[in-house]
């Protein structure tokens, strides 16, 4: 029983994704996608309320593993899934009606996020390390035809640019996997890539090569999170990307790689002492916060601007690892799903607008209220959720990093971080506002190519998403609920106190 | 195989494979780099052939014929076949930086990946894994190319240099990685190169050339 829920999360997306291939997008397959998201997300419940009971478990002759950060993120990568799939209707019937995707385009578009899902399950459940590589790697595959798919110079050009960057990134992570293996084999009980057998072992590592080992892992999977250096990447791709697929990015495919980090950490810490990954992360962490602020306050572009938005908060999931502390890690974990949930409401709603607008210029889009004024709501909420402003669950999260980041010891980096986040904020408040207040430009309706064949009215399946999405997240930041267990034994697990 | 006869032929192999990386960094003509992969992809087929015959792995003699296979052959055929589709873009015009300073580099590389593999070899000194910072210059004369070559099929040529120095770091180390691992693996670069190949046709397609300093559009 406990197997078929362990690879359910895998198989259901996957099955999505054949269904897609063989049937194509047509009206009997509208909502498959978003019902194998939520199984997707059923299942990633069942799992959680399993191992808060039971424990962890492995299936799948110990390929496949599920312990209570795999069932978080599984929660993580369902939720936002249902969301973005539930808002992936509405998005390829405007874009079909406007001719600028056809049929067969929208069936493919439909196999490869269904894949993508797919791909990321196995990249949380998976118990071997060289397993999770290879399913990050798979992501990259997929997620590039989702990044190209617009054909425009421009998508080439990001999909190029993403293909190469990743790859170059996650090669490192495989060297680190392979220098990692080879600091194993040499210890009492070689324990392969097995991650709970590694962490055991780990205090017997060599430290000079588990020292390589780990550097090149983090800066690898920190190429997929969008950590700096090798973070120039990810405007372009999620700039370019369809609007769910984009959600889908920053929500989950940036936080599954920061999980491997997380599992590196553990490692790490038992074998070099807690030092070694705080300092790269530290490093890591300030540099992209630097990097997102400096590009996003003169950033013209609003789908870019969300983008280095995400940058920012991959920044702080960095910085709050590197502090260390339980508070800390279980603060991480949950700003990963209320940074998820945000983002995907905010891409999914930003995709709307260029649908309306069919421009992605933040000075060409004023007064998005006057003419759409549920849809403008929602995206103000979505601002200030992601900005952090209390009831949304942001609020608690950052509140809990950085109150870790005084108390651990990384107070100096805390105060760099917490001055960069004030000037972001100021910056994207000032383009929200340029965007959904103000008085409309005279003829602005019938500007742009999108604009005139877009259905007029924003469908109410879209609204109820990006709503339901708004309303999850500042649940969560009222009260945690059930997650607080789950996420207390995450933290428990990847600081080594059990 | 006697102690000495194998010494020797894994140093001819890691030579011959460290000194096609060096010839990637010399020639121009991308039709004569495609050949130095597709020979360095031999040479790393033999590195695995000398260290099959050493272990007596029925194995490794395997895996010896599938990277054979896959690198000396499958992967050069597909670059080929991308570079007879480019037209007249067959030489790496300007590379950012000259042949000579690119040689300079290589030995400069060759130096770092000496003195960082240093605990590599510590760890466990054997011939095998004194071979370690040879895979590691070919991986960081990969990357040199993947940064400072602009045509796209030069860096896709960079790329794979990377990856054939870090499996031959694979196969020095350990040959304990699994197997799913592994196959996993070498099915993922296959899809990259896949991947990268379709994205170059659609360069051409809408850019005209696959020269990548066309590719502009996106900066901040």
């Amino acid at each position: 029983m406990i197997t078929v829920l362990i690879l359910a999360p895998i198989l259901l997306p996957a099955a999505g994704s054949v269904l897609y291939g063989l049937l194509g997008w047509r009206r009997p397959t509208t909502w498959l996608g978003t019902a194998c998201a939520a199984g997707l997300l059923a299942a990633g419940i069942a799992l959680s309320i399993v191992v808060s009971v039971d424990g962890a478990y492995t299936a799948a002759g110990g390929l496949l593993r599920v312990d209570a950060l795999a069932a978080f993120m599984l929660i993580v990568i369902g939720a936002i899934a249902l969301l973005a799939t539930a808002a992936s209707p509405a998005y390829l019937d405007a874009e079909l009606h406007s001719g600028r995707m056809s049929t067969r385009a929208a069936g493919r578009h439909s196999l490869l996020v269904q894949a993508f899902l797919a791909a990321m399950a196995l990249a949380v459940l998976a118990a071997n390390l060289g397993v999770v590589w290879v399913a990050v790697e798979a992501t990259t595959i997929v997620t590039a035809f989702l990044v190209g798919q617009g054909r425009s110079r421009a998508a080439v050009e990001a999909a190029w640019k993403y293909v190469v960057i990743c790859s170059v990134g996650i090669a490192l992570a495989l060297l680190g996997l392979i220098v990692l293996n080879y600091a194993s084999s040499r210890t009492s009980a070689p324990a392969g890539l097995d991650w709970v057998r590694l962490a055991a072992s780990a205090p017997e590592l060599s430290p000079g090569v588990t020292r390589i080992a780990v550097a090149l892992l983090v800066i690898g999977f920190g190429t997929k999170v969008g950590l700096a250096p090798l973070h120039a990447w990810l405007p372009d791709a999620h700039s370019q990307a369809p609007a769910p697929v984009s959600a889908l990015m920053s929500g989950v495919l940036l936080a599954v790689a920061f999980s491997a980090i997380l599992r590196i950490k553990v490692i790490a810490d038992a074998a070099l002492g807690p030092g070694f990954v705080r300092t790269l992360l530290l490093v890591m962490a300030l540099a992209t916060l630097t990097v997102a602020t400096s590009l996003l306050l003169a950033q013209r572009d609003y789908k870019r601007m969300l983008a280095y938005h995400s940058m920012e908060h991959m920044g702080l999931l960095a910085l709050g690892t590197a502090a260390g502390s339980r508070l800390a890690i279980a603060a991480v974990l949950l700003h990963v799903l209320g940074h998820g949930l945000a983002k995907a409401v905010l891409f999914l709603g930003t995709g709307r607008v260029l649908q309306l607008t069919g421009t992605r210029l933040v000075a060409e889009v004023r007064g998005l209220a006057a003419r759409e004024p549920v849809l403008a709501g929602l995206l103000g909420l979505g601002v200030l959720a992601l900005l952090g402003f209390p009831p949304f669950s942001l609020f608690a999260s950052e509140l809990g990093i950085f109150r870790a980041g005084y108390a651990g010891g990384t107070a100096w980096a805390t105060s760099i971080a917490l001055v960069l986040v004030l000037v972001i904020t100021a910056a994207l408040f000032s383009h929200a506002g340029h965007m959904l207040l103000g008085n409309p430009p005279p003829g602005v309706l019938a500007e742009g190519p999108g604009a005139a064949t877009a259905p007029a009215r924003t469908a109410a399946g879209t609204t109820i998403t990006l709503a339901g999405g708004l309303v999850v997240c500042a649940a969560l930041g009222i009260a945690a609920g059930p997650l607080t267990h789950l996420l207390s034994l995450a933290a428990d697990i990847l600081t080594g106190t059990p | 195989m006697n102690e000495t006869l194998y010494v020797q032929l894994l140093n001819l192999a890691a030579g011959a494979f460290l000194l096609a990386a060096v010839l990637v960094l010399w020639r121009r003509e991308l039709a004569v780099i495609i050949r130095v992969f597709a020979v360095q992809g031999a040479a790393l087929a033999g590195i695995v052939a000398v260290l099959a015959g050493h272990e007596h792995s029925a194995e490794l003699w395997a895996v010896a014929a599938g990277v054979l296979l896959l690198r000396a052959t499958v992967l050069p055929v597909l670059l080929l076949r991308a570079l007879a589709g480019a037209g007249t873009a067959q030489r790496e015009t300007a590379p950012l930086v000259n042949v000579s300073a690119s040689l300079l580099a290589a030995a400069v590389l060759t130096m770092i990946a000496y003195a960082v593999s240093k605990p590599l070899v510590d760890l466990a000194p054997s011939p095998a894994t004194r071979a370690i910072p040879i895979g590691l210059t070919v991986v960081l004369i990969g990357l040199f190319v993947l940064v400072t070559r602009r045509h796209a099929l030069s860096q896709l040529v960079g790329f794979l240099l990377m990856d054939n120095g870090i499996t031959a770091i694979g196969f020095l180390t350990t040959s304990g990685v699994p197997l799913v691992v592994e196959l996993g693996v070498s099915l993922d670069v296959l899809f990259a190169v896949l991947v990268l190949q379709i994205l170059t046709t659609r360069m051409r397609a809408t850019f005209g050339d696959t020269d990548l300093d066309e590719l502009r559009e996106l900066h901040d």
